[in-house]
């Protein structure tokens, strides 16, 4: 897709968002609900920033020794008898697991949340391989029924209430209409049980994969992970190259840390590590495991000495939740796999940074991201630094002028003066209504009337001069 | 003390009460002010734009300016912080940098100035109103200031100052930001005038006049009777 269209899709579609006040509303409810128990979860710790200075240093310490602790961990995982796919692309990635079940003869697939999947097209990819795939997480579920990406990388369906679930289960599912959350959740349960049963391949994501044990873990509230991991004869996870942790103890910290950033939880309803396939004597488990840990342009960004924290991310969602523009624009708009702060940090790095710079620019840069986010990634900072990178690299005629007369002015001061009495004397002047000059700002607000008697001009009559 | 104010352009020309009220206070306090008047811009425009050499132009005037100034106040938490966090960041890796690291050392906001430099809480002010305080993204996250302007206002008689709830969240301003997309910004906007309507408050202050002319401008638009007071109009009343 071309760039300017890229950019005009998120303008049309966060123009459209900010209007609605009905999803404004409901998204801002959601949202001050998890406030209030993270609010009270994070009391919890004994001091909620030194546990966040302690999640970002051990991050600090394993993404800057990917290349050691990829290796502990690929040696580990292989030894409890799993099989490790290095993919440097989406496509690498995707081959890799549509080849593996059709060699396998897999008829269904069961998958449960993976935003890593997400990232690369997964389902598609198996779907015109003639492999249906069902999401076994409910919010995913109910995406997919409608056709839909995820909304929040964390609540894939936060944007819906129960009616339009609901209606939506009608629809497809031919359910009698309700209300009741719990009778929701019972439709969609029985039609996956029977996907559980059937499916001969389970693919998961991972939230950490432990160097030191070569274990995977995934965190997750409905207990879906673990039937999708558990059942079908073959186990395909997949993970970013970031995902690793150096010890089994990290855990401790890291759990709690994404439960409570991500949901306000204490602790997340399912906290399960995976080690390998079925061992001999042991009565389940998958007969194949195979995980697949994904490049896609992740080394580049690790490569960006400046930028490079922001590989520390445990896909939490805390920026999404905190962060006034996405409450506005809502997950859609950004038209990315990851949305919000952290999505329009690593999406110019991931999908190319003049087609993606809109989204670094679309931000007041008011930092709730970084004062939020558990492992302390300088979020809001590298908007700013994303920013100056793409001026670097092209820069639009009209602002390169503008900024150079800017730089002109600003460095004489007789000059600048001169340009404030002048920009005073058009302010009052200018035209108003549809031809006024300034209707980006004033079509919407009240725009102040220049003073009177500026504060050099005070100054100067102060002093006794002209 | 020398207090040597950096008034923001569009202070100067939009807002210059706010400059006024600055000197009086510390007249008050009995301290001598100075105002340099080769200062211009601090660059932040150019700066969040991405146009970090055309930044470092303006910068490198204000280094000029106030580099024999005993310490700076800025009339703005925003342009404080581009002073004081940013320029650093600016002028990394180049000859410049000390200089930039001087100045940032002794650049001040408002009312981090008066409550931890001058050890100041009760300036003698007098208001018999009720207020809210917005707390600027800038002064609140890169400088961390959210006690200091509390302080200052505690001590001033007759003033009642009600909390609301969306204190901390940005009001959407985020300088060109707010052009380049105004819908996203209004809507901002829209939601910190909500919280600060819902208090009930006459006035809503602040120690951003660029946070003020947006919730001004949209209070006006949606015709709320509350009215926007920087910090230091505030503190000059008696």
């Amino acid at each position: 897709m071309a760039r300017a269209t890229i950019s005009a899709q998120f303008r049309t579609a966060a123009s459209k968002l900010t209007a609605d006040l009905k999803h404004r509303g409901w998204i801002s409810k959601s949202l001050r609900g998890y406030e209030t128990s993270r609010r009270g979860n994070q009391a919890k710790y004994g001091d909620w920033n030194s546990a966040r200075e302690a999640a970002g240093s051990i991050k600090y310490e394993a993404v800057n020794h990917l290349d050691r602790y990829l290796e502990e961990f690929a040696r580990n995982f292989e030894a409890n008898g799993g099989k490790i796919f290095w993919a440097s692309t989406g496509e690498e990635a995707r081959d890799y697991v549509v080849k593996l079940a059709r060699d396998r003869g897999v008829r269904s697939v069961i998958k449960s949340k993976s935003m890593t999947a997400e990232e690369i097209h997964l389902n598609p990819a198996l779907e015109e391989a003639g492999l249906p795939v069902v999401e076994s997480d409910l919010g995913e579920y109910i995406v997919q029924l409608r056709g839909e990406a995820p909304y929040h990388l964390v609540f894939p369906a936060m944007h819906l209430d129960r009616h339009e679930i609901s209606t939506l289960f009608e629809e497809k599912l031919g359910s009698a209409p309700t209300d009741d959350p719990e009778r929701l959740t019972m439709i969609a349960r029985e039609v996956m049980r029977d996907k559980y049963l059937t499916a001969d391949m389970g693919i998961t994501g991972a939230n950490f994969a432990v160097a030191e044990t070569g274990m995977i873990s995934i965190t997750e509230n409905e207990g879906n992970a673990r039937l999708t991991a558990a059942l079908p004869k073959i186990h395909v996870a997949l993970m970013g190259i970031e995902k690793i942790i150096p010890r089994l103890e990290d855990l401790a910290l890291f759990l709690p840390m994404l439960a409570t950033a991500g949901a306000g939880q204490p602790m997340t309803c399912y906290n399960s590590l995976y080690t390998g396939p079925r061992k001999a004597g042991e009565v389940d488990g998958p007969e194949e495991f195979h995980l697949v840990i994904l490049d896609n342009k992740r080394t580049q960004l690790l490569a960006d000495a400046e930028q490079r924290d922001a590989l520390h991310c445990i896909r939490c969602g805390a920026c999404l939740n905190v962060c006034p523009i996405f409450r506005n624009v809502g997950g859609h708009s950004y038209g990315t796999t990851y949305q919000g702060p952290i999505g329009s940090v690593i999406t110019p790095h991931l999908r190319g940074l003049q087609n993606w710079k809109h989204l670094s620019a679309a931000s007041s840069l008011c930092g709730a991201c970084t004062e939020t986010c558990p492992v302390k990634i300088d979020i809001h900072h590298h908007l700013l630094h994303n920013r100056r990178n793409a001026a670097q690299g092209k820069q639009t005629w009209y602002e390169k002028i503008g900024f150079r007369l800017f730089a002109w002015a600003a460095r004489s001061p007789g000059l600048f003066r001169f340009g404030g009495r002048f920009a005073g004397l058009a302010l009052k002047l200018r035209p108003r209504g549809p031809l006024d000059p300034l209707q980006a700002w004033t079509s919407t607000r009240g725009f102040p009337t220049p003073a009177p008697r500026s504060f050099n001009a005070y100054w100067r009559s102060r002093k006794g001069g002209p | 003390m020398k207090i040597a104010l950096f008034i923001p352009c569009f202070v100067d020309l939009f807002y210059p009460q706010v400059g006024v009220s600055m000197v009086k206070i510390f007249e008050r306090l009995g301290h001598e002010v100075e105002y340099p008047e080769g200062q211009t811009c601090c660059g932040q425009p150019a700066f969040n734009a991405g146009y970090w050499d055309e930044a470092r132009g303006a910068a490198e005037n204000a280094l000029q300016v106030f580099r024999d100034a005993e310490v700076v106040v800025s009339a703005s938490g925003s342009c404080g912080a581009m002073m004081k966090v940013f320029y650093p960041e600016l002028f990394a890796k180049t000859p410049r940098l000390p200089e930039a690291e001087a100045l940032a050392a002794k650049t001040f906001e408002f009312s981090d100035f008066l409550v931890n430099r001058l050890g100041v809480h009760d300036v003698g002010a007098r208001f018999d109103h009720t207020v809210t305080f917005h707390d600027g993204c800038h002064g609140l996250r890169e400088l961390g200031i959210k006690k200091e302007p509390r302080l200052l206002l505690a001590q001033v008689k007759g003033l009642q100052l009600k909390e609301m709830g969306e204190a901390e969240t940005c009001c959407g301003f985020g300088g060109l930001f707010a052009v380049k997309f105004p819908q996203i910004s209004t809507a901002m906007g829209e939601v910190k005038c909500a919280s600060i309507a819902e208090t009930g408050v006459e006035f809503v202050v602040s120690n951003d006049s660029s946070c003020l002319m947006q919730i001004q401008g949209i209070l006006d638009r949606e015709q709320r009777p509350v009215r926007s007071l920087h910090l230091a109009e505030v503190l000059a009343q008696s």
